[in-house]
């Protein structure tokens, strides 16, 4: 049920972007979906990625401090209130979101949401217990 | 004024005859009560009364700082701690800091030395001293203020920070003479100038700054600003404190060396042979009148050369050139001494972070500042900002802890930090490229 996201450091300076959409278009690895948090010094870039192992692998040989994240792929009604009545689930149980960002593509008529939790395994068992549908990583990786 | 006149102003034969006779005194002091010294000196084969003339201290050995770290904290020692009455340090980490004492006749001569500087940068008994210098283990604020008091000065014991309120007690009170680093003199008078204060308007008239090198640009430009005679003053904590030498300001030129209390040398940093009188080496000092630890040919790492010419002031004593630079790689930063080890040593003991790191050290606004690089790794990379940025303020306030200097952390990828020949350079210091 859990997806592994790639987490990459970068120094805040120009290029550095670059040198990852370089090498992982070199090694063949298409990006699935991104978020980038940043300060002013530096930047930590979150991808889901159709080969982890690949993409972790040639990064790191790029000299990139790479870590691997669990995070969740949650399919989210596309209507009004879809995403406030799955925040609402959480914030009842006290599950923290630390960060989350839109998936490109849609899964059927769903919006797919990358929840990053606090407490994971807490986080997929209410979800699961309200009926909400988790896109496991295998699928994801190929959407 | 010479505060001093038979001390400072003796003939040369004179003056080297009480050298001799003190050394002796000290070789002897330090065999008997030091072991440290009594297990050097009997490795080399050194009695005491081996030592019959002042060319006899090649026959000593050397001592280093890392000397009084490994006798950590008290072990150098000549006297018993009943005997001490005041403590000093040196910033370091734990266990690491370089730890002086002081008996009740060390205090008096080094406030006699401290008066004698006061006197040879132009103050007298109705001078009123602002002390900006910090108080505390540091030895510059104590120092000073002892110093002041034993000429018959007014002393202000402002100590460091608060500097718009120093301002504004500057003006208030009309301190004729400054005491603090060259640095935090311009930054004085920078924050004043913005409080609408002229200093070059107030009674001021003489500064008295050292704990950091300086150049003679920076004197005229602080001189001109601030409208006041400019003194360089010299010491460290090992050997005293501040005013193991000082400039006349009638000459300003060479900082004359209290050489009754202390005897001078030039060596070759490599080598450790002596050299000549006008050839620049590394300043050595042995101790000749101090109780608490007295030290033999203490290695200081600073690079300078002595002149034993007479001086137009009127004193005897040797003159040592403005310090110039340093055998090792320390940093002095805003006053404070900062070696690249200390802080490999608390990058390691924050979270076991990478030893690649890298100083940059620069000059904003005539103040210090200092920029640890960290290469991140795996271990303490995070998916998270608030976790990197928990890290870097981690680092900040152990260096701020342990060191007593304020540094901002930068994490940066890993290689981020420039290799020269494989060998990482660990220190870029912008402030050199300004002076030149």
């Amino acid at each position: 049920m859990k997806v592994d996201q790639l987490s990459i450091f970068l120094e805040n300076r120009a290029g550095r972007l670059a040198e990852v959409t370089r090498i992982l278009s070199e090694s063949e690895v298409n990006i699935r979906a991104l978020s980038l948090a940043d300060t002013s010094d530096f930047g930590i870039l979150r991808l889901i990625v159709s080969d982890f192992e690949k993409a972790k692998e040639k990064l790191k040989a790029g000299g990139f401090t790479v870590g691997r994240t669990t995070v969740v792929a949650v399919e989210v009604p596309d209507h009004p209130g879809g995403l406030h009545s799955i925040l609402e689930m959480l914030r009842a149980a006290k599950i923290n979101v630390e960060y989350m960002y839109a998936f490109v593509q849609q899964s059927g008529s769903h919006a797919v949401i990358i929840f990053r939790f606090d407490r994971t395994d807490q986080a997929i068992e209410l979800l699961q217990k309200n009926s909400i549908v988790i896109v496991p990583g295998e699928k994801l990786y190929k959407m | 004024m010479i505060f001093d006149v038979e001390h400072e102003t003796m003939p040369r034969e004179e003056l080297e005859k009480l050298q001799l006779r003190r050394l002796q005194t000290v070789v002897a002091r330090v065999y008997e009560n030091v072991p440290f010294y009594r297990k050097k000196l009997d490795e080399r084969g050194v009695k005491p009364e081996h030592i019959q003339s002042l060319a006899d201290v090649a026959l000593l050995p050397f001592t280093e700082k890392q000397d009084l770290r490994n006798h950590y904290p008290f072990g150098m020692f000549a006297v018993s701690r009943e005997n001490i009455v005041r403590i000093h340090s040196s910033s370091g980490t734990t266990g690491k800091a370089t730890v002086v004492g002081y008996t009740k006749r060390d205090i008096k001569n080094w406030g006699q030395m401290v008066a004698r500087a006061f006197a040879a940068a132009g103050a007298t008994t109705g001078d009123f001293v602002h002390n900006a210098y910090g108080y505390g283990l540091f030895t510059g604020g104590l120092g000073l203020h002892n110093g002041a008091e034993e000429l018959g000065a007014t002393v202000i014991p402002i100590s460091g920070g608060g500097t718009r309120r120093q301002a504004m007690l500057l003006r208030d009170f009309g301190a004729t003479v400054l005491t603090c680093t060259p640095s935090y003199a311009m930054h004085l008078y920078e924050a004043a100038k913005e409080m609408g204060i002229d200093v070059k308007e107030l009674p001021l008239r003489i500064g008295i700054f050292g704990a950091e090198p300086w150049t003679d640009a920076m004197r005229a430009d602080i001189e001109e600003k601030l409208g006041i005679t400019a003194i360089d003053i010299y010491g460290l904590s090992e050997v005293m404190g501040p005013g193991v030498a000082i400039e006349c300001a009638l000459v300003k030129k060479g900082l004359h060396i209290q050489e009754d209390h202390f005897l001078a040398e030039i060596i070759d940093p490599e080598t450790g042979e002596k050299k000549g009188p006008g050839e620049v080496g590394e300043l050595v000092f042995t101790t000749l009148t101090k109780e608490g630890i007295p030290l033999l040919r203490y290695r200081t790492r600073d690079l300078s050369r002595l002149n034993l010419a007479p001086c137009r002031c009127g004193r005897t004593t040797a003159r040592m050139e403005r310090v110039t630079g340093r055998s090792d790689d320390m940093l002095i930063i805003r006053g404070v001494n900062v070696f690249p080890s200390q802080i490999e040593t608390i990058l390691l003991e924050t979270d076991g972070l990478s030893p690649h790191y890298q100083l940059i050290v620069d000059r904003e606004n005539n103040l210090d500042t200092l920029e640890v690089r960290v290469e991140i790794d795996e271990q303490v990379f995070s998916d998270q900002i608030k976790n990197l940025q928990r890290l870097e303020s981690k680092i900040q306030k152990n260096i701020k802890e342990f060191l007593g200097v304020t540094a901002k952390c930068k994490l940066v990828e890993p290689k981020g930090i420039e290799r020269s020949e494989g060998k990482a350079k660990r220190i870029i210091d912008l402030r050199k490229a300004k002076q030149a």
